[in-house]
């Protein structure tokens, strides 16, 4: 130790100028998400961006920490992922992978990182199962989950006065839970559910379900579906009508990016649940236009979620001075989250990220004032509302301590 | 097809007694053998085992196209389903890996036969199509059935102990596990076209007609080899489920069934070594070149248009054109 | 108000109309194959992805150049059929000697490679085209809303599928064409130039399966995965169809939109494999196809 000390203050004797405290902690962080599939847009190469923006603005190097940052691309496949997440572990000294999107692939590194205890802080997947009935001690999910956009979407569309709903469901088990968690929502607010339909996964062709919907009568047509599935119903929403007659369309996963791949013609009307938006305050502009400047679209919730994890875990190796896997975790759950995207927040002891989630209306092309200008906020889910109650996830960590 | 010529010198090469095998082959299967048994000592054992499983596989796959003249493009169906039956096996049963990787290859043999008595009874391009189609309901089967988990796939299947007694849970203890299963489907494999089942398959591939007015029952031939083809396909994916312990939708999609046939072509089809070297090929630059993103689909789609436009032997094939020798 | 199996009349007029929408999609694509086949004897596997390149080229004439919808239904189908002969010309045309089974695994790669291209420039989210003008709005039918855009697609693939039709058997062009695919030896000896005249059906396949791109992009969203779902579905009908002739091709694929129109309503789960189902049985009953002469 007094070594190691002696060795520190003669490397600054040498650099003289570094002020600061020396920490010589050096920590690798993975990028790990899609590059060339689906969900490319929303996470992609934004994301490794939004990671060094976080490593630039936390200040690592001044503060004596070395982070080098690794990315690669799962295509989405969960065993791309498990492959690429076990080498990052046991061949390259990974310390702790971020984002993953893709809910299966995001369990499979999951499952990875519990068996060789690093960290995983996921920002792109949307199963629940990440802090429920899978939970583990070594990961934390920042962003969202199904759980945040159905009560965010179902909760409060029924209080906007949305209170009949039809779904149009895409027929596998993401599809199912999506309405099934909605439903409960819809009906917990006194709304109804009047029908529902389930569309083969991936559809192209929309038009006989949206027709099923419109002779509904429903007041909102729910989109139980995701990424081209959701961009081809609402595309075709739109080209029937449903909107103008009278009908709310609510998406229940869309993000920016989709919006943005409509276009507001489109998609305007379109109803649905996010946990970040660009254009919510001063310091969300301020840092959205950074990062459009490198990455040349505005951030996705996801992105600014990777960027929110890496400042949260950077913050826990300063103050813990070590990269060791159980002592970050321990500070990272017991000191609340601030950061300029997500503003204050905690993450709970299943591994949850709590803070605001906003419902939001995509904007009609003549209320838009220009590029990007695309959601009108309807309302602000509250941080202690807008996440599943930590004793309903059936997490077992959450029951340990419970009995202790 | 006219793939080889090269298999049919295979009486005429010096055999091992023994074995029943031309010297130089029982040669390399020693030396690639013995590279295998130390090979997780300076390569990753995960990256080393997806080779082999896809080395089955492609094995499985060449024994119906170069060596049945058969082209499934729906190959897929099988490893996908053999993988979710044995991850289900192990991780809800709780089987021992031996069994859980047994049951996948039953179901894959069962599917087959059921899938290839159907697609038979057309030929060529049709037969590639109806394969195809075919596989296609087994993934929207995949998709939704609820034991398949979806789009999340069958995560976090435990190893288990080999026949209930060795811990399979470290890497390179599972590794000489998989080098021995795939070994043992690859020899299988290697038998069943050196035997008189081999040539009559051999025949019928070249001269249906013929081969019919000989007085042999073409169809039962085709359905038997289509039936073992599937079964060790099904091996092949049983195993990978364990080595990756998990089970996903990756696996019957259709792109596998295009991948299958892109390490088939590459190494050389209807040659004994190609579609293991095909394997290896592409497993690595899927795993090397895995940050490029939609590149590696151009580099795949490129290598198949070159492969099939100026070495349709496949490497292997044109390494065996130079040495004279059948590999 | 009479009910028809549980669901009134006029909700299954429109399911019906909607699913003859559809298939006018599969008409018109497995037409493509049905006469590339026919002449060249292989399948096509490129053929979802010209019909993605017909939608994206769309775009990009509106995008970059300005040229709308109506242009557009003519210009791309030359331009894709373009890129088709020259494809033909420089890989197709090396492999007419070798076992057709080489031109499926051929265009197998080129579809990767053009997907993959695609997918680098454009993402995979989906670019939007709106609707021309014309097309935008609809009508009330009283049993349905129909958007002009959808109503448009039945009359032109109508138009295309019966003007193929009627080119191939009924004209003399058509004649040389199908004496070429009976014996080419014989009517190259006629005098006929018969590598041409494949690369010209080639390029003409194409220009079909551009076409339906052209069609879809106001409808659809456009990105480089459209034409991949697309083409198995197509297969399938093309082996219901048996591709014995072109009507038969043209008539399975409005038949087969209605039959999936229906499961739509009656069984939505079904609709994706509804296809395969019938392609099953109609291997057990009729291995030929239901239009397909028997080998």
């Amino acid at each position: 130790m007094m070594k190691k000390l002696a060795l520190a203050t003669s490397a600054f004797a040498m650099l003289a100028a570094t002020p600061g405290l020396a920490q010589d902690v050096s920590v690798k962080l993975g990028v790990l998400n899609d590059r060339s599939g689906v969900y490319a847009d929303l996470s992609g190469e934004g994301s490794v961006i939004a990671a060094q923006m976080a490593v630039e603005d936390f200040g690592a190097e001044e503060k004596g920490i070395t982070v080098e940052i690794v990315s690669a691309d799962h295509q989405n496949k969960p065993d791309v992922a498990s492959n690429i997440a076990r080498q990052w572990y046991s061949e390259e000294d990974v310390d702790a992978i971020f984002d993953v999107p893709t809910s299966s692939a995001a369990l499979a590194v999951h499952e990875i990182t519990r068996e060789m205890d690093k960290i995983f802080m996921n920002s792109g997947a949307a199963t629940s199962d990440l802090t429920g009935s899978a939970c583990s001690p070594n990961t934390v999910h920042w962003t969202y989950d199904t759980w945040a956009l159905a009560n965010g979407t179902g909760g409060a569309m029924v209080e906007q006065g949305g209170d009949s709903w039809f779904f149009i469901t895409a027929d596998y088990a993401f599809g199912h839970a999506l309405e099934r968690d909605t439903t409960a929502f819809v009906e917990k607010s006194g709304g109804t559910v009047v029908g529902s339909v389930r569309h083969p996964f991936p559809g192209s062709d929309f038009s006989s379900f949206l027709l099923q919907a419109q002779a509904s009568g429903a007041k909102v047509v729910g989109l139980a579906n995701a990424g081209g599935d959701t961009i081809n119903a609402v595309k075709q929403a739109s080209e029937f009508g449903i909107t103008q007659a009278g009908q709310s369309l609510a998406g229940l996963l869309v993000f920016l990016t989709d919006v943005h791949s409509l276009g507001l013609q489109t998609a305007q009307g379109l109803v649905l649940t996010e946990s970040f938006y660009w254009d919510l305050n001063d310091q969300t502009r301020e840092w959205s236009a950074r990062f459009e400047e490198q990455a040349g679209d505005k951030p996705t919730m996801v992105q600014a979620g990777v960027y929110g994890s890496v400042l949260h875990y950077l913050k826990a190796v300063e103050a813990t001075g070590t990269d060791e896997t159980a002592a970050v975790m321990e500070w990272m759950k017991a000191n609340p989250t601030d950061d300029p995207l997500f503003g204050q927040g905690e993450i709970r002891e299943d591994g949850r990220k709590i803070h605001d989630m906003y419902l939001f209306r995509v904007k009609a092309p003549d209320q838009s004032e220009g590029p990007w200008d695309y959601y009108e906020l309807l309302e602000t889910i509250p941080a202690d509302q807008a996440f599943r109650p930590l004793a309903d996830g059936g997490c077992s960590l959450v029951e340990e301590a419970a009995a202790q | 097809m006219t793939t080889t010529d090269t298999v049919s010198h295979v009486s005429a090469q010096p055999r091992d007694k023994a074995m029943g095998m031309p010297r130089h082959h029982m040669m390399i299967f020693i030396a690639l053998f013995a590279a295998m048994l130390v090979a997780p000592f300076v390569l990753y054992p995960v990256f080393l085992m997806k080779v082999m499983c896809f080395a089955l596989f492609a094995a499985a796959f060449n024994l119906l196209l170069g060596f049945g003249g058969l082209l499934s493009f729906g190959h897929a169906a099988y490893f996908g389903m053999a993988s979710y039956v044995s991850a289900h096996a192990a991780k809800v049963w709780g089987l021992t890996p031996e069994l859980a990787i047994l049951s996948g290859t039953l179901v894959a043999m069962v599917l087959g036969a059921v899938i290839g008595s159907l697609a038979i009874r057309r030929q060529g391009i049709y037969f590639a199509m109806v394969t195809l189609a075919f596989a296609q309901m087994v993934y929207f089967f995949a998709l939704q059935a609820p034991f398949t988990g979806g789009e999340d796939g069958i995560q976090a299947v435990p190893r288990g102990d080999l026949f209930g007694i060795l811990s399979t849970r470290p890497d390179r203890t599972f590794y000489y596990v998989v080098l021995a299963i795939t070994f043992g489907g690859v020899l299988a494999i290697y038998r069943i076209i050196h035997s008189p089942f081999g040539q009559v398959l051999k025949a019928i591939r070249e001269n249906e007609p013929r081969s019919i007015s000989l007085g042999y029952h073409v169809n039962r031939y085709k359905l038997a080899v289509f039936v073992i083809s599937a079964t060790f396909a099904g091996m092949a994916g049983a195993t990978k489920a364990l080595v990756f312990q998990l089970a996903s939708l990756t696996d019957v999609y259709w792109t596998m069934s295009g991948e299958v046939v892109l390490m088939t072509l590459l190494g050389g089809m209807g040659t004994v070594f190609g579609p293991l070297l095909g394997a290896g090929i592409i497993v690595a630059m899927q795993n090397y070149f895995a940050s490029f993103g939609a590149w590696v689909l151009i580099m795949q789609g490129i290598i198949f248009v070159l492969a099939v436009l100026l070495f349709r032997e496949g490497i292997i094939g044109v390494l065996a054109r130079w040495i004279k020798k059948p590999l | 108000m009479f009910e028809l199996l549980g669901i009134p009349p006029q909700a299954l007029f429109g399911q019906l109309l909607l699913g003859l929408i559809n298939g006018s999609f599969y008409a018109m694509l497995s037409l493509g194959l049905a006469v590339i086949f026919g002449l060249l004897n292989i399948i096509n596997f490129t053929h979802g992805a010209q019909y993605m390149m017909g939608a994206f080229v769309t775009w990009m004439l509106l995008t970059y150049f300005g040229i709308n919808y109506w242009a557009a239904l003519i210009l791309v189908p030359l331009i894709v059929g373009a890129t088709g002969i020259v494809i033909e010309r420089l890989m197709i045309s090396r492999l007419y000697h070798l076992d057709h089974l080489y031109g499926l695994l051929l265009t197998f790669g080129l579809a990767l490679i053009i997907q993959g291209l695609f997918r680098n420039q454009y993402g995979v989210s989906g670019i939007p085209y709106a609707a021309p003008e014309l097309l935008q709005g609809g009508h009330n039918l009283g049993f349905m809303y129909l958007p002009n855009s959808r109503l448009w697609v039945i009359v032109a693939s109508l138009v295309v599928c019966l003007g193929t039709w009627f080119m191939i058997e009924k004209t003399k062009l058509g004649a040389y064409l199908r004496a070429a695919t009976e014996n080419p030896t014989l009517v190259g000896a006629f005098g006929i130039n018969v590598p041409r005249m494949i690369t010209l059906t080639y390029g003409f396949g194409v220009g079909l399966a551009a076409l339906a791109g052209v069609l879809a992009a106001p409808i659809y969203s456009v990105n480089p995965n459209m034409g991949e779902q697309l083409i198995i579905v197509v297969f399938a009908v093309v082996v219901i169809g048996g591709m014995g002739s072109i009507l038969g091709a043209i008539i399975t694929g409005f038949g087969l939109g209605l039959v999936e129109g229906l499961t739509r309503v009656f069984y939505p789960e079904g609709s994706a494999v509804v296809i395969f189902v019938i392609m099953a049985i109609v291997l057990l009953v009729k291995p030929a196809g239901l239009f397909g002469r028997t080998a």
